[in-house]
């Protein structure tokens, strides 16, 4: 009995000290594992800026991020794919995309010599598609000029799960390719052709694949190909340059991107002599007409910060800041934010 | 001398009249507790069935019995069919049995029968750690370790001398519908080992004296006064593998390369249900994609619950004295 008591009292002590945090203001927050090495780093270097807020934030996936926005369950969802009209229309208030990163998607190799390869839109679509299946294919020697390349079979090698990464990839294959637009199509995950290449788990399975199996092709965020040290290759950009991926060649893909009034663009084969052609954006969904006051001055402060002064810190992470004109367009759409 | 004063008050008081009447109010409660906790178990399996089949009512709705002949699984232009990875969840737990079962029994023969005394508890030792691995290490030493020795020298040598199966026809990645088996197969063995060996132990000594006594060798008193004695129970050793065989989800993931295809080669890459649920969930956008998820689930428990029919149905076919599986 005494320690039924002792333990009760226990609870009360631990309830009081719980509800002493509860000072800070709470945000929740879920979807997009892409986003969650830089929001982690944010909401770090946030709390020194505004002691005052905490941030809970779940990488559950941009599908499910959007799931919770719905149902109103977080203040903030994050997708690495805009929402679809449909999706939208069963939201019981407006929602607001707010980019605030974007990366580019390295396209990685596993040659003997590990040369350097230049490929186009063209090479890339019909790897995927089961038509180029050599490495010595007249096509990517054309591109490929002093380049000794292997009668080598192409193993092709994509996300097996839903992923952002896959959106960006087979947006720009749909938006280059008409071939690929009809038969393939754009999703985070999508019905490969049949019986060519496999299918392998998150960016380190692919590019775990990659590495192993010579003659392999991938795509993973640029972040993980630095990091395990694949080469990759440089694409032919709109503008017929071939541009390696790096921060500095998606962020001129940003600045020179067809962005709309509400912010649901792609940047995939941007115009511009500098862009690399293979990038996306991640977006944080938030509701236009905030339910707390407190909450949704709060939120949209950390917002205003994360996409000016947070560029600084995401891009120490391969993340590509956001360009100027970018920046000040997302400010003023924050600014209409009610609440 | 405690068991037998306590079967000495069991006897005495036999009328269960008598015996409620001095039921004290602990006793009732731990009674109605237990069968509380016990009732649990139907309201958990009723509720996920539940569950599945509201989650997936927008996909049965749409698609009705083609989905599970269908063998397309197109998330752009929302066309789902399951057959693909109902043919991977079968091929893949098949593959493991054939592997796990002779190599279960026969360890587990060994432990009961043969093994000198010394040797047995750590054998039964490292088998119970290899049951205690959790999946996603085994699938990360699959990728990184299992798979390129498969790639290099096992599958190679399977294609020289069995290529003209078409079994073992295509090319070699490595990550492939064999790989996912014995991947199951390794994690299937510890259960099917643990279970065979406590029931091959509960075979009545007598047995095997009998069998002796009649001048038979010692395989022979194996196979006849043990193993054919405990045949039935070893059968639900197998079944009790093969329930985790069906829904193993991440170290098969991680190692059967993942493409929707019906092939017959077992080189190629394959999918299971589990895996494409734990695959596509978390980015799954729009109503009728994660339906369709939701129904794969209600398959996938379809499978295993018809397969368990299956067996035991064929346990029935088999006559005469058995040990039932301790577990």
């Amino acid at each position: 009995m005494n320690k039924i008591v002792l333990s009760l009292l226990g609870c009360a002590c631990w309830l009081t000290v719980g509800s002493g945090l509860q000072a800070q203001t709470l945000i929740n927050g879920a979807g997009s594992s892409f986003d969650y090495p830089a929001f982690t780093k944010w909401f770090e270097a946030y709390g020194k800026v505004d002691p005052g807020i905490r941030f809970n934030y779940q990488s559950i996936g941009s599908g499910a991020g959007q799931k919770q926005l719905l149902n109103q369950t977080v203040d903030f969802g994050a997708s690495d794919a805009p929402m679809t009209d449909a999706s939208m229309s069963k939201a019981p208030g407006r929602i607001l995309h707010v980019p605030v990163v974007a990366g580019g998607v390295a396209i990685i190799y596993n040659l003997p010599g590990s040369p350097k390869l230049k490929l186009d839109s063209d090479v890339i679509a019909n790897i995927y598609l089961g038509n180029i299946t050599k490495w010595n294919d007249p096509k990517i020697a054309a591109l490929n000029a002093g380049v000794s390349l292997p009668e080598l079979a192409i193993i092709p090698v994509h996300r097996s799960e839903g992923s952002g990464t896959t959106f960006i990839f087979t947006d720009y294959l749909s938006s280059v390719n008409p071939v690929w637009a009809d038969t393939v199509g754009k999703n985070t995950a999508v019905k490969w052709p049949a019986g060519i290449g496999l299918g392998a788990k998150g960016s380190e399975g692919v590019s775990g694949q990659v590495k192993q199996l010579p003659g392999a092709i991938g795509y993973a965020e640029l972040a993980y190909a630095d990091q395990n040290k694949i080469p990759y290759a440089d694409v032919k950009n709109a503008a017929g340059n071939f541009i390696a991926p790096a921060p500095d060649s998606v962020s001129a893909a940003l600045a020179t991107a067809n962005i709309p009034a509400d912010f649901r663009f792609s940047m995939v084969n941007a115009p511009g002599d500098k862009s690399y052609p293979i990038a996306g954006a991640s977006w944080i969904l938030i509701y236009e007409k905030q339910q707390s006051a407190d909450r949704g001055a709060k939120l949209v402060a950390f917002l205003k910060w994360a996409v000016t002064e947070g560029q600084k810190i995401s891009s120490t992470l391969d993340y590509a800041p956001l360009p100027d004109n970018v920046q000040q367009r997302e400010l003023e759409l924050l600014g209409t934010i009610k609440w | 001398m405690l068991k037998e004063s306590v079967n000495a008050a069991v006897t005495s008081k036999t009328t269960p009249d008598t015996r409620s009447a001095e039921w004290h109010f602990g006793d009732r409660a731990f009674r109605w507790l237990t069968l509380a906790m016990a009732l649990v178990i139907f309201v958990l399996v009723f509720l996920i069935g539940w569950e599945l089949e509201e989650g997936s009512r927008l996909a049965l709705h749409q698609f009705g019995p083609r989905f599970l002949i269908s063998s397309d699984w197109d998330p752009v232009n929302e066309k789902f069919g399951a057959l693909p990875f109902i043919f991977g969840t079968l091929v893949s737990s098949a593959i493991a049995l054939i592997i796990a079962v002779p190599i279960s029994i026969a360890t587990a023969v060994y432990l009961t029968e043969l093994a000198p005394l010394w040797l047995r508890q750590p054998l039964i030792m490292f088998i119970e750690l290899l049951a205690a691995v959790p999946s996603v290490i085994l699938g990360l030493w699959g990728i990184f370790v299992m798979v390129p020795w498969l790639r290099d020298h096992l599958f190679p040598w399977l294609q020289k001398c069995f290529g003209f199966l078409p079994l073992f026809k295509g090319p070699i990645y490595g990550v492939s519908m064999l790989a996912g088996g014995i991947i199951v197969a390794i994690m299937i063995i510890p259960i099917i080992t643990s279970v065979s060996r406590e029931i091959l132990r509960s075979v009545p000594g007598l047995q095997r004296e009998a069998a002796y006594a009649l001048g038979a060798t010692r395989w022979e008193v194996t196979r006849i006064a043990v193993l054919s004695y405990a045949k039935k129970g070893l059968f639900g050793a197998v079944i009790l593998g093969l329930g985790r065989a069906l829904g193993e989800t991440m170290a098969v993931t991680m190692v059967i390369g993942n493409s929707a295809q019906i092939v017959a080669s077992l080189f190629a890459p394959g999918y299971t249900l589990a895996s494409v649920i734990a695959n596509e969930f978390n980015e799954a956008t729009g109503n009728l994609y994660p339906s369709a998820l939701f129904e794969l689930g209600l398959v996938l428990l379809g499978v295993t619950v018809l397969v368990n029919v299956v067996a035991q149905l064929l346990l029935k076919t088999f006559a005469g004295p058995s040990v039932k599986p301790q577990h």
